[in-house]
């Protein structure tokens, strides 16, 4: 966890005491919705089709258990009872007034959490990997570079007013768990000769133009992490499209450009300042790193007794434990993955009841730390072994152990038109459809893993294009319709899917996604071969042919 | 020739003026009377792109009440009420078609 200090605590209390000003003066009229609406979203702050939507950053995905317990207060004293976990590791309220949006964020700010950087055309909030600081297969925590980057964008004067807003994601493992090169910059951490540096990716994004991003520099000393940045912000501040917002993201600048001419740019532009300001020094970076509470995980072995006998004698825990369980860097401690995505349920929503009951449960078993995942999955990233059988019952006993994680169920889904003022079609019904189609454990588990991403629009929150299958609604003559990609990944070898031919309706789609499901089945070398890799084996002919074949 | 400063817009069947309500966001309906309803059923009903221009101009002078208003389709029943006349209005008359999390 990192500790704000009291420069950001003064900070968040004027924040809130200027939009609790903002909304007074709306309210009276003083301020036209044309002045106040920049000023609500530069705050987080939606207006959905139904009401007001709050969505609030949670930095690189950290929360302590006194953070995720306000979390839950707000969503019972303001909202209705829940929030919405998103892909970017936010949290949205979806039933707000405006006039208490203030004092819901005081409580918020209380436990230094807030909704800056969530919206509006600014650099928003970095995303990281959940499992940071904790998976055993990393350079080093990545939250230290993702909180230097969260200090230098905040209200940065010089990029308040992008061409459109900016997405930066970090990964410091081998397995990229944070989709870095679908973000308009991606940093990979790693090490050349004993030096610890970042790859850098610009150009990746979803939306109606996917792009992966390219690679600009493979290997910036990290000392040069923001003075870099600066340059590719200045680049694409510059540069980028104002005059189209379709074609405003970095991703078209790149593309348009070329990534050489692009990279050659930045070169440029940080040949200027590269020894500035901006060069990050060890001392700024252990002021930083001294911020960050990291627990003091107990002396432990492997497999103690009390986990090797619940494994052998319990079948349903076993199941969990194979499914959600991850290895951590730590002897005799576990990352454990909560999965928000139950049979029937929208994916990634938590009550504030279930939002009190992890934070106890993080309390009690897992240092008082949970993440967020951007597959609107939570996370404890530092739980004892010996502790997984009792954690693993309490779990279930609050609907967040469904051993689903990877698999078909664990759905990525956007709110839709449920929800949502943007969107052609609804998501969440389909969602919940296809886990109730999939519900049987045994099934999912041989299925194996198999990434569903349903986007409602295709503004793409569901990340449909780097879905294994990937679902994106549509609306023909006020019907809804879905149009089906295969082969999309998010990870290090990312890939944008293939579209397999005409959209089907809302009534077939779940059918098509079992034909497709069935078609892997029949077709798959061995259990070994996953959904994914077998399209990228037989290309998706086979997979199209058998979809549509009982129209 | 028409004016520049003209104002068309193109009608296709009933229409109503519907917007967010200022304070909550709630989904709210222009009437006759120039109020706003919480109930589609109380919506003043154009049938020309005169007429819905002017319930417009009516709904854009109170944006202190509603924002973001906007002309949206409707069917007419049986006794001359309006109803939404698509999924998305349908949706924004009848809120989430799924379960909230935590309903009983």
């Amino acid at each position: 966890m990192y500790v704000y200090d009291e420069f950001d605590r003064t900070f968040l209390e004027e924040r809130v005491a200027e939009f609790r000003d903002q909304v007074a003066r709306r309210l009276s009229g003083e301020l036209n919705e044309e002045e106040f609406k920049p000023l609500r979203l530069m705050n987080g702050v939606y207006l959905q089709l139904h009401a007001y939507m709050l969505r609030v950053c949670i930095p690189y995905g950290t929360l302590s258990s006194q953070q995720l317990r306000a979390l839950g207060a707000v969503a019972r004293k303001y909202d209705r009872g829940y929030g919405h976990f998103t892909t970017r590791q936010n949290i949205q309220f979806n039933w707000i007034k405006l006039n208490e949006l203030p004092d819901a964020m005081a409580d918020l700010a209380k436990v230094g959490i807030h909704g800056l950087q969530t919206s509006g055309n600014c650099i928003r909030n970095t995303t990281t990997d959940p499992w940071a600081g904790a998976a055993a297969d990393e350079v080093e925590d990545p939250r230290l570079y993702a909180e230097v980057i969260r200090q230098w964008s905040t209200l940065h004067p010089e990029f308040t007013y992008l061409p459109r807003k900016f997405k930066i994601a970090i990964t410091a493992a081998r397995h990229d768990r944070a989709a870095i090169r679908v973000h308009d910059i991606g940093l990979r951490l790693h090490q050349r000769d004993g030096e610890t540096g970042f790859e850098v990716m610009v150009g990746g994004g979803l939306g109606r133009s996917p792009f992966i991003g390219k690679t600009i520099k493979d290997f910036l000393p990290k000392e040069h992490l923001l003075s870099y940045l600066e340059a590719v912000l200045r680049t694409y501040n510059l540069g980028g499209r104002r005059d189209n917002i379709y074609k405003a993201r970095i991703k078209i600048q790149v593309h348009e450009m070329g990534a050489e001419a692009f990279a050659a740019k930045v070169e440029a532009e940080w040949a200027e300042i590269r020894d500035g300001a901006l060069k990050l020094d060890d001392a700024a970076l252990d002021a930083i790193r001294d911020r960050f509470l990291v627990p003091d995980l107990d002396a432990l072995e492997d497999q103690p007794a009390e986990l090797a006998r619940a494994l052998a004698t319990d079948a349903a825990f076993a199941r969990w434990h194979s499914n959600s369980v991850a290895p951590h860097k730590a002897k005799g401690h576990a990352i454990v993955t909560l999965s928000l995505k139950p049979v029937g349920a929208p994916p990634g929503d938590a009550t504030a009841d279930q939002m009190d009951a992890i934070a106890d449960l993080a309390d009690q078993y897992a240092y008082g730390e949970i993440r967020v995942a951007h597959e609107q999955n939570l996370t404890f990233p530092y739980v004892r072994q010996k502790d997984l059988p009792a954690l693993w019952a309490k779990l279930q006993a609050i609907g967040v152990a469904t051993p689903n994680v990877g698999l078909l169920t664990d759905i990525i889904a956007c709110p839709g038109l449920d929800y949502c003022s943007l969107a052609n079609a609804r998501s969440i019904p389909i969602a919940q459809k296809l886990t109730e189609r999939f519900a049987d454990e045994a099934r999912i588990a041989d299925i194996g893993r198999l990434h569903v991403n349903i986007s409602g629009c295709i503004n793409a929150c569901g990340h449909h294009h780097v879905g294994h299958i990937g679902i994106l609604g549509v609306e023909k003559k006020d019907e809804e319709f879905f149009q089906i990609t295969l082969g999309g990944k998010g990870n290090s070898k990312a890939r944008i899917g293939e579209l397999i031919g005409p959209a089907v309706a809302e009534s077939e789609i779940v059918d098509v996604v079992e034909r497709l499901v069935d078609t892997y089945l029949n077709l798959r070398t061995s259990p070994a071969e996953t959904f994914v890799a077998a399209v990228e084996r037989l290309g998706i002919e086979p997979f199209k042919e058998r979809a549509y074949a009982p129209r | 020739m028409t004016s520049p400063l003209q104002r068309k817009l193109k009608i296709s069947g009933p229409t109503v003026v519907t917007a967010n309500r200022l304070a909550d966001g709630v989904s709210v309906w222009l009437t006759a009377a120039g109020s706003w309803s919480e109930t589609i059923s109380d919506a003043a009903v154009g049938t020309t792109g005169d007429e819905v221009l002017r319930l417009l101009d009516i709904a854009h002078a109170d944006e202190n009440t509603a924002v973001g208003a906007y002309p949206a389709p409707a069917t007419l029943a049986a006794d001359g009420t309006p109803q939404p006349a698509n999924l998305r209005e349908r949706i924004r008359v009848a809120g989430p078609t799924i379960s909230l999390p935590g309903a009983a």
